[in-house]
């Protein structure tokens, strides 16, 4: 008897271990199979991830969601959003609540190596800035010596705040929340004299005061600021789906394809076009998804001008210009690998 | 074979054995799973995080800090940090709890509905919600640094915190706590000099008053005696804010503020439902063998109420100490937030930092249930 029982729970232990070995991530085979995209964002950065009164979710960061949807399921509409805060966002994606975080996360070394991440690209280059009360009368961030300054925690933005005062011999008052709201609201309720954040969101949380015009953001910019979507280390395969899912959409830009062309771009001479629009070889079926992958992103979700103009640019309430995010034939820096 | 599942005794050991292996398999499961894929995805792993250093300030730390210290120094602002707030919460909400408890069973009818109404709308209002309210409703709406109110010149009021005047350590500090302390051990033997001559003469000797006077008049008298200088720091508006003297914080005191007067309401009703459960013969007792109504309440009614109360009163301590973590939201730098939160997002460590974290509760609440057993222990009845 004994022995049988011995028998037994061998065998239970190596179901269990086998099944261990079989969670191998295959992340595009288990999207393709629940049929959404389960993608971590913002839980609320105008012009990045913004939901409507009837909680259709928009936004830049958004769109990339969309976009790899779209690659991947066929169907950008296809997406499984999850609002995360600063803290959460990194923990969603390592263990697998999330599969694709776009949350205007900062590329950085640590990030990329010690917390076992991917980075896809970057679909905004951005600075971190300072916004004040117009009311103290303060013009430039260097006569911000004794400020209390309202923070994100858990950002690159807390520890460049610190690098700078240090730099330049200033002291400082930290006040740091975990929303992006409870900053807005100890900023209104006087808490601080100043936010900090990245000079994008600055101009995004600005809308969102009761009264915009009384503060300003000061022409300081602090850091550099790349943002973009991330992946788990440990699946090359769906971290080349993202990446091109991403170079689609700035290829589509430089080549001229727009979703609103893009059915009369399928009859264009051009031979970049065509590869794109996967009219002529086989670019997508290399990646594991189909030939049309990027005629899909194109046609529902638009070129990266398209929708930096609809979310952030001039086309949206925060009207911010271009400058760094032009193409790289424009004096920017947004730039596709050949599509070949 | 199957004769022997029959078997009882038999049949007890299997069941056991196959729970046993089970629960062995399933954390076997667990722990290998992790580590694979930890190792699969480049994670790092190890406590060598501790030694880095951190890069952010943190608002209110009772150890010197600043960006440039490591991740193990950020562990130990926000532990002693969660231990300053709990101690506080602690003392205050057994005070506050002890009067709303003995006030709830006054005669006067305003006072006991008036405590009673106390209880009921703070026990039941969300603790979490009552320290948003504390932080985003009061202490939000009190003026800015400029427009501070301004209380005996010294002290500060505004919507960054409260300014107070800070001691300096130098000779008449040092020896006005030498004298609380000398206080302290004075009211000791008093009290178990009075307590030995009640039970030989039945002299009553008055410890409390004498024990508050001792508490008043000894620092006072080492006050004069160290040279009356306490050398304050005051707090004074400069550029942005105040500079100097001692600031609480508007996180520290909404979280305090709410923290108190939710757990007050619990400690309240275990003491009311302590004095309560002593039955109405023990003062009957008392007052036909000649005691008067407050030597009856001392000598009789509280001693037994204190043991019913006890037990209680330790799971609301625990729940002080559980309950600091929720800081998070208002952004008090205690451990959750600074260490749980801050630095594992920096270093992105989650298995290792939230084990230190639940590790850091349970040794702390352990601690806490111990010495308020032995408490306990002490106070309950001898059985001869």
């Amino acid at each position: 008897m004994k022995s049988k029982i011995a028998k037994i729970s061998m065998a239970a232990i190596a179901v269990i271990g086998l099944s261990a070995s079989v969670a191998n991530a295959d992340t595009l085979s288990d999207t393709k199979a629940q049929g959404y995209l389960k993608c971590g964002i913002n839980s609320g950065l105008p012009g990045f991830a913004s939901a409507d009164s009837k909680g259709n979710w928009s936004g830049i960061d958004i769109s990339v969601c969309r976009a790899v949807a779209a690659a991947v399921l066929g169907d950008a509409s296809k997406v499984k959003f999850t609002s995360l805060n600063a803290k959460e966002r990194f923990t969603a994606l390592q263990s697998g609540e999330i599969d694709l975080l776009s949350r205007n996360t900062t590329w950085t070394e640590t990030r990329d190596s010690s917390l076992g991440l991917n980075f896809a690209g970057v679909n905004f280059y951005d600075g971190q800035g300072f916004m004040v009360h117009k009311s103290i009368g303060v013009k430039n961030a260097k006569e911000l010596n004794g400020a209390a300054v309202c923070v994100q925690s858990g950002t690159t933005t807390e520890l460049n705040l610190a690098d700078y005062f240090r730099k330049n011999g200033m002291k400082y008052k930290l006040v740091a929340y975990d929303s992006n709201d409870q900053v807005v609201k100890g900023y209104e309720s006087g808490r601080c004299d100043v936010i900090t954040s990245d000079s994008s969101q600055l101009y995004s949380l600005r809308i969102k005061l009761k009264n915009p015009n009384g503060s300003m953001v000061l022409p300081n910019i602090i850091s550099k600021e790349p943002l973009g979507p991330v992946v788990r280390q440990g699946d090359d395969k769906w971290f080349n789906i993202v990446k091109w899912s991403y170079a689609a959409m700035v290829a589509a830009e430089e080549a001229g394809i727009t979703s609103k062309n893009v059915d009369s771009m399928l009859k264009s001479n051009n031979p970049t076009v065509k590869r794109i629009l996967g009219v002529e070889g086989k670019l997508g079926e290399n990646l594991g998804l189909s030939k049309n992958f990027a005629y899909n992103i194109i046609k529902q979700v638009g070129n990266y001008g398209e929708v930096f103009d609809r979310t952030v640019g001039m086309n949206s309430p925060l009207k911010i210009k271009r400058g760094l995010n032009a193409l790289w034939t424009k004096g920017g820096l947004q730039y596709s690998p050949p599509f070949r | 074979m199957f004769a022997l599942l029959r078997d009882r005794k038999v049949r007890g050991i299997l069941f056991q054995l196959l729970t046993v292996i089970g629960l062995v398999a399933f954390l076997w499961y667990i722990g290998t799973n992790t580590v694979h894929n930890i190792e699969q995805r480049g994670i790092q792993t190890g406590f060598g995080f501790l030694n880095g250093t951190a890069g952010f300030a943190i608002n209110d730390t009772p150890v010197a800090y600043n960006e440039t210290y490591t991740h193990g120094r950020v562990f130990l602002v926000g532990l002693l940090n969660t231990l300053i707030i709990s101690f506080v919460v602690i003392i205050l909400s057994t005070i506050l709890g002890l009067l709303i408890g003995v006030l709830r069973l006054s005669n006067n009818w305003l006072i006991a509905k008036l405590s009673s109404a106390y209880i009921d709308i703070f026990r039941n209002i969300p603790i979490l919600l009552q320290i948003l309210f504390w932080y985003n409703v009061v202490l939000a709406t009190l003026p800015s640094p400029r427009k501070s109110i301004e209380l005996f010149g010294s002290i500060f009021i505004n919507n960054r915190g409260f300014y107070v005047p800070k001691p300096a350590l130098n000779a008449t500090t040092i020896s006005m706590i030498i004298a609380v302390f000398l206080a302290v051990i004075i009211i000791f033997f008093l009290n178990r000099w009075s307590n030995k001559r009640h039970e030989r003469t039945g002299q009553e000797f008055p410890v409390l008053f004498t024990g508050i006077g001792l508490i008043i008049v000894l620092p006072i008298i080492a006050f004069f005696i160290g040279g009356s200088d306490m050398n304050l720091s005051y707090p004074v508006l400069k550029g942005f804010n105040f500079r100097g003297g001692k600031t609480f914080y508007p996180e520290f005191l909404a979280l305090t503020f709410a923290l108190t007067i939710y757990t007050a309401t619990f400690i309240a009703e275990a003491v009311r439902s302590g004095i309560e459960a002593v039955s109405k013969g023990q003062k009957e007792a008392a007052a036909s063998i000649g005691l008067s109504s407050y030597q009856s309440l001392k000598l009789v009614v509280l001693p037994q109420a204190i043991r019913i109360a006890i037990p209680p009163t330790i799971n609301q301590y625990l729940n002080i100490v559980k309950n600091s973590s929720l800081a998070t939201a208002i952004g008090y730098p205690e451990l959750v937030t600074v260490f749980a939160g801050t630095s594992l997002n920096q270093v992105g460590q989650a298995i290792e930092i939230i084990s230190m974290t639940m590790l850091v509760y349970l040794v702390v609440s352990l601690a806490v249930s111990a010495l308020l057993n032995w408490i306990n222990f002490k106070m309950k009845i001898k059985e001869r």
